[in-house]
């Protein structure tokens, strides 16, 4: 029974490194195809050709293309992210002061947003087509339709300019106690709740509906087993494969995808940093923060798998 | 403005200066101070005098300072490029740390007049090409070490190194030797006379950092506050120097400093009081600070301004009279209001804004005229013709500035085509790139700065190409002009050349907002180099709870 899944996680971590090194050379290329280069960037508007040429001898912007990528590429392997340009700070220091930012809030909305979803999705997949079913499915599809920006914006508005209950700006350096916590992170918590919960609610829905329909589910209606019986005993189980998938997806958007809110809320998380890397032309720290980013996708998603693999006997086998 | 016939005619003693600087700053108002100095027998003659009027000081008294408080301050950009390396500051936000953790040998009051910082005396022996400073006595820097001349000429000369990465290069490449005379002076040797000297010196990059320096993020300088924090793009925490060697000063304990890219959150974060102070407010944000009564708006007009660059060397715009035609284009009134929500003051196509000095208001104004443009235009054989604009995010108001002009310019039977590209790369890629197109050019520290940077026929950002003898003439020998009328006459005459003959088009100033807690007292002055009261507010201010 391990041996299977032994292999495939083997197999995915193979085609996860070989993917790791594509998406590296892409953006390798992306960023190199972008108009000016770094020592063009650091010296701003004003800078003479003398002292262009000059900074680009010094960071080694004057070799080939190829050879920086292999450099890179070699340093990576041993274990060494190279140096951000911009500010002559290795990017694992960069890194280092960001990412558990990143990790936090995305742990809190993950905490927060992955047992309302599942709730939201299994009441309405149980009431399909009732009072209830239709009231969330207004909201779920409101909520993916609004923009994040906006909900943030209303938010701050609302909560920090009008009332003054939570602050308009997360300082993650200055939290001292529970309730400082619950105050700073409770806005960019509930923006990108908002999206995710109607995301994940809504394929909650359809994979339980998509087996409450299954002739099994029928039988066993047949045989008497109660609603709630039915839905988390029988149904649940089978469609986790699903559900693992689409709360995956959705959980990988909040590390990197969440410059919006990172933005709105002054959070100085990971997607800022690359924001500033790709602006700056800093390559060494675009191409950490997108292995970073396509790492965590990949875990992810071989997560999701697992559990659809884990929840089905057929599959397991 | 006639304020440059005030001007007093004396050099004044780095003591009575000293006193008469800080008294000004307390709200002392330009009648008093002028008593203050007749009292002290300061009207005697002499050569070399640099000291300007009082254009500009706070007209009522601003209340007593006291000591205490912190406030927080967000500024419209911060990224991982932050730096407290002063040869490299670029954003609003590394200038105000370099102003928070370091001083000049000179600093610039309210009408760019250089006055005495760490050098409490300075003097040229020979009509600018020799100087003298003399080094303030008793000054240490944050880690306890003494200033002396080995650091003004270590800072000084990393300048002039390619691997520095100075953003002042060509404007230290003029000195050609500093060197120690004695404990406490320092002896600087120009390439050609220069009497702005002083001023180049309170340029925020020549600030002074300690000999052999090679890490910049401690911020070890000799300012009013030392550096507790210092995270790039995240946020800086300074706290009060005991020692810092103005006495009384500085008033706040702590600042803060963090960037808030977004401007709707950077004034959402002042209204809701996490912030006190925040820089680059739009237009249109400004009546919802105001209306809040416990905030205010400061605006600030530098000369930051958009200027519509007609390249000489590219057709059409090689032609005189299609570059004259766009200059009567302009309906400066409407760009005023509509564009910058009237936070703006009407320019005459020529740099040198009014808060200046050297302003010459004796240029006619250019006013809206689509007529005259139209005959122009045929003149130029250009009528009816099909033209691209170039414009972007990057140079501040320029998409509206551009389809404002393609409106007026269809009356005048001309078609422009209005052609947005990104900010990114615009001033690698474009700006001086296209015929028509747009540029931006923030506050240069002195007129003789801007002009050679910017209209100068060798200068390497000589917008739009443009070559004239008698300017660069002109303005070689302003330099060197110790007498303060002549070289009044030599500026009137460069901005009437810019206005007349240069392919530059600069409908108005923009001004610089500001929106501040009103708690924060000590606002109103401003120095006109930028927002952030010329980037020098950290000393300045005080908290009044």
């Amino acid at each position: 029974m391990r041996n299977p899944i032994l292999r495939l996680l083997l197999g995915r971590l193979a085609s996860g490194v070989l993917t790791l090194l594509i998406v590296s050379l892409v953006i390798f290329a992306i960023t190199s195809l972008l108009p000016g280069d770094a020592a063009q960037q650091i010296l701003g508007q004003f800078a003479t050709p003398e002292q262009v040429a000059a900074l680009r001898t010094q960071l080694g912007l004057d070799q080939p293309a190829l050879l920086r990528y292999f450099n890179w590429l070699i340093g990576l392997v041993s274990g060494d992210l190279g140096q951000s340009v911009s500010n002559a700070l290795p990017v694992s220091t960069l890194m280092a002061g960001r990412l558990p930012n990143s990790l936090i809030l995305a742990g809190v909305t993950t905490a927060v947003s992955v047992p309302i979803a599942l709730a939201l999705g299994i009441i309405s997949a149980m009431r399909r087509g009732g009072a209830i079913d239709r009231v969330l499915n207004v909201f779920t599809l409101s909520m993916v339709a609004v923009p994040e920006f906006l909900v943030a914006t209303i938010a701050v508005l609302i909560f920090a300019v009008h009332l003054g209950w939570l602050p308009a700006l997360s300082y993650v350096s200055s939290v001292e106690n529970i309730g400082d916590f619950m105050r700073i992170y409770a806005m960019p918590v509930l923006t990108l709740c908002c999206v995710l919960i109607a995301q994940m609610a809504r394929m909650t829905r359809a994979a339980l509906i998509d087996q409450l329909d299954s002739p099994y589910i029928e039988m066993a209606q047949l045989k008497g087993v109660g609603p709630l019986r039915r839905v988390l005993r029988h149904a649940l189980p089978n469609s986790l494969g699903p559900i693992a998938n689409a709360v995956a997806l959705s959980l990988s958007y909040l590390l990197g995808g969440v410059i919006i809110v990172e933005t709105i809320f002054n959070y100085p998380g990971i997607a800022s940093l690359m924001v500033d890397a790709v602006a700056n032309r800093d390559l060494a720290l675009v191409q950490a923060c997108a292995m970073l980013f396509c790492s965590a996708y990949l875990v992810l998603v071989i997560a999701a798998d697992l559990c659809a693999i884990l929840s089905n006997p057929r599959l397991r086998t | 403005m006639t304020d440059h016939k005030n001007s007093i005619p004396g050099l004044i003693g780095p003591e009575q200066s000293t006193r008469l600087f800080e008294a000004m700053h307390r709200g002392l108002s330009r009648r008093d101070a002028l008593k203050a100095l007749g009292a002290a027998g300061l009207f005697a003659a002499s050569a070399g005098s640099m000291f300007g009027s009082g254009l500009g000081y706070a007209a009522e008294p601003a209340g007593t300072p006291t000591r205490g408080g912190r406030i927080r301050v967000a500024a419209h950009s911060a990224s991982t490029s932050d730096t407290l390396d002063p040869a490299l500051g670029a954003t609003a936000i590394d200038y105000v740390r370099h102003a928070t953790f370091y001083n000049g040998l000179t600093v610039f009051d309210e009408t760019l007049t250089p006055q005495p910082a760490l050098a409490e005396h300075f003097e040229t022996t020979d009509g600018g090409t020799t100087w003298l400073f003399t080094l303030r006595s008793g000054v240490t820097f944050h880690d306890g070490k003494s200033l002396e001349p080995a650091d003004v000429i270590f800072s000084l000369g990393r300048h002039k190194d390619p691997n520095t990465g100075s953003k002042v290069m060509s404007l230290a490449e003029q000195i050609s030797t500093v060197e120690a005379v004695g404990d406490r002076q320092v002896r600087i040797v120009l390439s050609s006379p220069n009497v702005e000297l002083p001023s180049i010196l309170a340029v925020s990059h020549m600030m002074i950092v300690q000999a052999g320096t090679t890490d910049f993020t401690k911020g070890i300088g000799t300012g009013p506050f030392r550096c507790q924090e210092f995270n790039p793009g995240v946020r800086s925490v300074a706290v009060r120097n005991e020692n810092y060697w103005k006495e009384g000063r500085p008033y706040l304990d702590e600042i803060e400093m963090v960037g808030i890219g977004d401007e709707s959150s950077r004034v959402n974060a002042l209204l809701s009081g996490d912030v006190q102070l925040v820089n680059n407010v739009s237009g249109r944000s400004a009546s919802r600070v105001e209306n809040s009564g416990a905030h205010a708006i400061k605006a600030s007009n530098s000369g930051n301004y958009s200027d519509l660059v007609m390249r000489v060397d590219q057709e059409p715009t090689s032609r005189p009279e299609f570059v004259e035609a766009m200059k009567y284009l302009f309906d400066r009134e409407q760009i005023k209001r509509a564009v910058f929500r009237n936070y703006a003051e009407i320019a005459n196509d020529q740099p040198i804004a009014q808060s200046n000095r050297y302003y010459f208001d004796g240029l006619p104004q250019r006013e809206y005229d689509p007529e005259r443009a139209r005959a122009l235009l045929a003149k130029a054989g250009v009528q009816g013709a099909r033209l691209p604009i170039v414009a972007s995010p990057a140079a501040n108001g320029s998409e509206d500035m551009a389809v404002l002009l393609q409106q007026s310019a269809q009356q005048a039977g001309l078609n422009l085509t209005v052609n947005r590209v990104p900010s990114d790369g615009y001033w690698s890629n474009h700006w001086m790139k296209h015929p028509l197109g747009f540029g931006n050019i923030n506050p240069r520290p002195t007129a003789n700065i801007l002009l050679s940077q910017f209209f100068q026929s060798s200068a390497p950002w000589n917008e739009s190409g443009w070559q004239n003898e008698q300017f660069d003439q002109l303005l070689v020998l302003s330099r060197q002009e110790p007498d303060e009328a002549k070289r009044m006459q030599m500026y009137a005459d460069m901005q009437t050349l810019i206005h007349d003959h240069a392919g530059i088009g600069i409908p108005v100033f923009i001004s610089d907002i500001d929106g501040y807690d009103t708690r924060l007292k000590g606002y109103e002055r401003s120095i006109p180099l930028g927002g952030f009261m010329g980037y020098s507010f950290p000393e300045h201010v005080w908290w009044e709870a």
